[in-house]
């Protein structure tokens, strides 16, 4: 006797995704519950953590932006390598403007989010109309390269890096600032792709032909996507600086280009929410593994490959799709 | 109304070694319908490829309306009002057919419609698709593309290119891979086109039902353009038949 799965939507799945779905609390709970407890996660952990967890929440939220600006690109079709690229750039343009011209960071994180992606997307247009893997090769060896021309001139402090940089004001105000970014990143974005513009660009990165043969100007399209996943991944950088009080070489580190790839294929591509999920899983593993010492990164890489292997859609598609679906085993014919 | 509305003029492109196409020279009249046949190889798409610039030709010159677009790239050609469907449709599998509709609704080209790019372009996008035969009381267009069968998926690449609301609009075997009922079925929006005023270049393997409809025909063979007039004198032409048939002296090589 042969068995298969099978896969149904729940009833109120169906029912929920029509207007009346205004018309219970059970319904309206099961549409806004996904949507309101990372909310609340986000906002109510700051308020439990210690001191050093709140730091680990912090990083976890910057490499969280990071993962969703890899997966907005990743979604363009622009699958790429180098996030220390739009890190570091965020980075270093928030530190000059503090330590040279002496900004308030409330001023230079906004600022340095539009000119490290401004930049970022400058020094990427040329290879713009590369596909596949010639363009995150590039991507992956900009940063690289930036941190010698940084070595080799010594320009903005060299191989010392700039330090004294103002901090925010408070640490409450820095993990709330960064937690209440990502939160209006990942709610922003994931609407932004879902829209008429998401579908040109995932178009694109599904048969670019057919998207010119619309008459539309893909490589304008890629790179406004490029500017937008730059431009968040760069407030990241900023907002490390002021936190750190310092910026150097090791933001352009290869750590914030692998560390996010992992955080969104481990969470579940393609959602942005699924990088969300993989960041609040691995930044906080790698700390809690500190403890064992030496075998660490040997732990962490088989926990990655047990993750790729296991639920190879990645967790989020996982836990969606239990959320949406019953499974049962029926028994096939013959 | 004497100038063609396109004309290629000693067209040619090579790839590494192999020529493509060869010296290919042609005038389009506004409103006709053209269709260009040709044994496998024989360079037909190619052509298409060069007048639309998803390939650069080597040397000649295409001009539209008298001006040469040869150096445009694709999406402003597209622009400028020739769409052209593909071979090989590709469309987005797992959305519903009429999202399929919102690339071309987005572009430029559907900017001024009601239904473009600041419009209602679901509604848009459903009135297109009704216009090819996707019929509204079935709610096929709401079917992800992937259930389709290859008749509505060529139906949704012709909508796709009436989207764009085109001067010309090149047909690349678009009725390849569909039974007699189905290519039955696409000819009247075929015709309803040409009321329209548009001007058509259909490439073709299905000879019997492009000699109905065609006002005229090019034959391609080994890149060259071996003959060139209405589908009467085509059909009792000797290269074409020795080319279609094939023949100890092959011609146009």
């Amino acid at each position: 006797m042969k068995r298969r799965k099978e896969r149904i939507d729940r009833g109120i799945k169906a029912r929920s995704q029509d207007i009346f779905a205004l018309s219970s609390w059970r319904e309206m709970l099961y549409l806004a519950g996904p949507r309101l407890l990372p909310v609340l996660i986000c906002l109510l952990l700051p308020l439990i953590l210690g001191v050093y967890w709140q730091k680990v929440l912090m990083s976890v939220a910057v490499f969280a932006i990071l993962a969703i600006s890899w997966d907005i690109l990743a979604q363009s079709g622009m699958i790429s390598l180098g996030q220390a690229l739009f890190f570091g750039t965020g980075a270093y343009c928030s530190g000059i403007m503090n330590h040279y011209w002496g900004l308030s960071p409330l001023l230079t994180l906004p600022i340095a989010a539009i000119c490290g992606g401004l930049i970022s997307t400058l020094l990427l247009l040329p290879v713009l109309r590369l596909r596949g893997v010639y363009f995150s090769m590039v991507t992956l060896i900009i940063p690289l390269m930036l941190v010698r021309v940084i070595e080799a001139t010594k320009v903005f402090g060299g191989t010392e890096g700039l330090s004294g940089m103002d901090p925010l004001p408070s640490t409450a105000f820095e993990v709330y600032l960064i937690v209440i970014l990502l939160l209006a990143v990942l709610f922003g974005f994931r609407r932004l792709m879902d829209s008429d513009y998401g579908l040109v660009l995932k178009g694109i990165s599904d048969n670019d032909r057919s998207v010119i043969n619309a008459g539309i100007n893909i490589y304008w399209f890629k790179a406004q996507a490029l500017f937008i996943a730059a431009s968040i991944a760069a407030f990241a950088g900023a907002f490390m600086t002021h936190v750190y009080m310092f910026v150097g070489m090791p933001v352009f580190a290869l750590d914030y280009s692998i560390l996010p790839i992992a955080a969104a294929v481990v969470g579940g591509p393609g959602t942005l929410a699924g990088s969300v999920v993989g960041a609040f899983i691995l930044v906080p593993l790698s700390e809690v593994l500190r403890g064992i010492g030496g075998l660490r990164i040997v732990f962490y890489g088989v926990f990655l490959v047990v993750c790729i292997v296991a639920l190879p859609e990645g967790i989020f598609h996982y836990i969606q799709r239990k959320y949406h679906q019953i499974e049962r085993w029926v028994e096939v014919e013959k | 109304m004497s100038l063609p509305l396109l004309e290629t003029v000693h067209l040619s492109k090579s790839f590494g070694g192999v020529q493509a196409l060869y010296d290919v020279s042609f005038t389009l009249k506004e409103g006709e319908l053209l269709g260009v046949i040709g044994p496998n190889g024989s360079g037909k798409t190619t052509l298409v490829n060069l007048i639309t610039r998803f390939v650069k030709p080597t040397s000649g010159e295409v001009l539209y309306r008298g001006n040469p677009i040869h150096h445009l790239s694709p999406h402003k050609i597209v622009r400028l009002g020739i769409a052209r469907t593909f071979q090989m449709v590709r469309p987005f599998y797992q959305l519903p057919a009429f999202k399929n509709m919102i690339i071309p609704l987005y572009s430029p080209r559907a900017k001024g419609l009601v239904g473009g790019r600041y419009g209602d372009r679901n509604a848009m996008a459903l009135d297109l698709l009704e216009e090819v035969g996707f019929e509204r009381d079935s709610f096929v267009a709401y079917k992800p593309a992937g259930a389709l069968p290859q008749g509505y998926l060529k139906r949704l690449e012709l909508a796709k290119a009436i989207a764009l609301q085109p001067d010309l609009v090149i047909l690349d075997e678009l009725f390849s891979g569909l039974s007699l009922a189905e290519v039955a079925s696409i000819v009247p929006i075929i015709e309803k086109m040409r009321i329209q005023g548009k001007t058509i270049i259909m490439i073709e393997h299905r000879l019997r039902e492009l000699f109905r409809i065609a006002d005229r025909v090019i034959v391609m063979n080994y890149g060259s353009k071996i003959a060139d007039g209405p589908p009467d004198t085509i059909m009792e032409d000797e290269a074409v038949k020795s080319a279609y048939l094939g023949s100890e002296t092959d011609s146009g090589d």
